[in-house]
């Protein structure tokens, strides 16, 4: 099935080489075995757990083993501050 | 150490020995309990009873890591209560060196003047010069001059033609680490009120200063080396970590993503633009025009977390320094504009007229909501901070801030609380942030009480931002309370990413503490220090005239629901009133 994911700060890195660069905050097309998890993508983009500190599905905080339906927005991030 | 009271009205100073009440007040705490203790509520902020109290924070002075921060207090002409605002910048050390525990400047002189201080056998020695040379002039012109008058080493600290002009929208700038004016104690019209004394700056010469004294040297040590170890090993505050890399602007699409990035003027919670305009985006334009990675700098000596950044153009100049998130989206996704360059530019004009870039932000979003300009147009935006800093009749009533704008243009939606421009989350999406904008004695202020840390970001523990609870009563009270310890102690305030998530780092805050004043305080205790300043606060608010009614959010936002959760706000009465209720 077809999501879409956008990585954000540090983890920009972990985006296909198709998304075009600065890719942090660009939502790219990801296509994922039914049924997925947050864990499921980070395996299949290569991301270290241990990297990231929060996953949005449709803008709510997910925990990892949340499943995704199909069309479903993911954005991840790592641990960042700010004010 | 001293209080120093400087009489604008018949320009003497005098030296005070400091009060046994206030010998472990710092900061904040002493800031409010100074403006609680000697200024009347009711009085007219802009006139000679008003008092303006510069003081550093307990901590300021010594080798605790990111400490250089000073607080200013004052009754708010934005607000009508009491507010306290703070900045990072070598003013602060400084002055706490020389012995200075707290600065009060009462009355009001005919024309503008410059406050000198210096050192002489130990003790601050003031005198008077005249500055009218200086005013009506953009500050990126007059500091160099100011350096040049009083010495390549002095201190600055001043006000811009906001000031001058009495904008409820003014703050007071502070040198940065390359003595450019950047650094802001901005909210809540603290420039008028610096203004209205007739005073233009004020310049530290602190050859010679005695340096603070420290009651218990090896607990503080101990303490410095625990908050030292926390900073350099949190992900969010160390060497090349989240602040060091993106600064606060990687907040941009973090916030969008959780659809509470107020756009359009809290029209929705998501802007198109957002990628374009973020902390990833700033690092990756300056890698494109510098050539190289840039990593981000400290505002102030002493700070090992370096968050503030540099925006250079296409031909390696410096546009503005520094970008940070609140201004970013102020004069960004809240006008509806995505050029960086030209967001940059006007934070850079804001710091030449000596306005605070949120209130401004939020007062071009009111214009812009009400038909003024159309949303997005930038240079239509340029054109109106300039009119700000000239102070055209059109300026001049922008000066006034969000609120009185969107009086004046007839427009309901008021994104204010207690008068105050609301910052850079939309509470209708984080409902935490909502009590504390709705229910601290500063007005909405999202540094008062950060809930954004639990609720967005993982720190200190998670809280969900859309739900509707008590527990979010009792969540922003206890960030109100913690923040006005950390305010008081002259630590920047990101040193709660680091110290909610690890403990060590948490106790030897309060070893810090106990080891400058030497005093010997729980947590808390501690905490409970803070709480004493918000009554303290609470209090003066009363006079002033606040009552429960204020702590609430406006109206419009309980009935428009925000895309893209579509949430309005729901907060009860009896939630906000528990806050303030159970202190």
């Amino acid at each position: 099935m077809q999501i879409t994911v956008e990585l954000l700060a540090t983890l920009e890195k972990y985006a296909p080489e198709t998304v075009q660069r600065p890719a942090a905050g660009r939502p790219f097309e990801l296509d994922v075995p039914e049924p997925s998890t947050i864990t499921g993508v980070l395996t299949q983009l290569g991301i270290p757990e241990r990297e990231v500190k929060v996953a949005f599905v449709d803008g709510r905080a997910r925990a990892s083993i949340f499943r995704l339906a199909p069309g479903a927005e993911v954005g991840i991030f790592p641990p960042i501050g700010g004010g | 150490m001293w209080i120093v009271r400087a009489n604008m009205s018949d320009l003497s100073c005098k030296l005070k020995e400091v009060p046994e009440q206030y010998r472990t007040l710092g900061g904040r705490g002493l800031t409010s309990t100074i403006i609680y203790d000697e200024v009347d509520p009711q009085c007219h902020p802009l006139g000679p009873n008003n008092k303006l109290v510069f003081a550093p924070g307990m901590l300021t002075g010594t080798s605790a890591p990111t400490s250089a921060r000073v607080s200013v207090g004052c009754k708010s002409p934005l607000t009508g209560g009491i507010k306290e605002s703070n900045a990072g910048s070598a003013w602060a050390p400084n002055i706490a060196k020389m012995g200075i525990k707290a600065l009060i400047i009462e009355g009001k002189a005919d024309g503008y003047w410059t406050l000198h201080l210096s050192c002489a056998d130990g003790k601050p020695v003031a005198k008077f010069v005249a500055a009218d040379e200086y005013t009506g002039r953009c500050l990126f012109d007059v500091y160099p001059e100011v350096f040049k008058a009083f010495g390549e080493k002095v201190d600055v600290a001043g006000i811009g033609t906001s000031g001058e002009f009495g904008y409820p929208d003014s703050g007071i700038v502070f040198q940065d680490m390359k003595k450019r004016p950047t650094r802001y104690a901005g909210r809540g019209g603290v420039g008028a009120v610096m203004g209205s004394k007739g005073l233009k700056f004020i310049v530290l010469d602190a050859a010679g200063a005695p340096g603070v004294d420290i009651a218990d040297e090896e607990l503080f040590k101990t303490g410095a080396k625990k908050m030292r170890d926390a900073l350099m090993q949190h992900d969010v505050t160390k060497p090349k970590g989240g602040l060091n890399t993106y600064g606060t602007c990687v907040l941009i699409n973090v916030m969008n993503e959780a659809g509470g990035l107020p756009t359009r003027s809290f029209r929705s919670g998501r802007f198109e633009g957002a990628a374009k305009i973020a902390g990833e985006a700033i690092f990756e334009t300056n890698k494109a025009r510098m050539g190289k990675e840039i990593y981000n700098h400290n505002c102030s000596p002493g700070c090992i977390i370096r968050c503030s950044n540099t925006v250079y153009a296409k031909d390696g100049s410096e546009i503005a320094s520094c970008v940070e998130y609140e201004s970013d989206w102020s004069l960004g996704a809240n006008c509806g504009i995505d050029d960086l360059d030209k967001i940059a530019k006007m934070v850079h004009l804001c710091n030449a007229y000596g306005l605070d870039t949120i209130e401004a932000g939020v007062t071009i979003g009111v214009a812009m909501d009400s038909g003024l300009l159309e949303f997005g147009d930038a240079d239509g935006a340029i054109g109106l901070l300039e009119e700000m800093g000239k102070g055209t009749p059109l300026g001049r009533l922008l000066g006034m801030g969000a609120a009185d704008v969107a009086k004046a243009f007839g427009n309901p939606r008021s994104p204010t609380v207690k008068g105050q421009a609301m910052p850079a989350y939309e509470p209708r999406a984080v409902k935490g942030i909502a009590v504390t904008y709705a229910t601290t004695t500063m007005g909405a202020d999202h540094t008062a009480g950060y809930t954004i840390a639990p609720e967005m970001l993982g720190v200190g523990g998670t809280s969900d931002p859309l739900k509707v609870e008590m527990a979010k009563a009792d969540l922003s009270l206890a960030f109100q309370k913690t923040t006005a310890l950390i305010d008081s102690s002259g630590h920047c305030l990101f040193i709660a990413f680091a110290i909610l998530d690890i403990a060590s780092g948490f106790d030897g805050f309060i070893e810090e503490i106990n080891g400058v004043l030497g005093t010997s305080m729980t947590g808390d205790e501690a905490v409970e220090l803070g709480a004493d300043i918000l009554r303290r606060e609470r209090a003066f608010n009363e006079k002033a005239g606040f009552t429960n009614a204020d702590d609430r959010l406006p109206e419009f936002m309980a009935i428009e629901p925000l895309p893209p959760h579509n949430v309005v706000s729901e907060l009860s009465d009896e939630l906000l009133d528990s806050v303030y209720g159970q202190l």
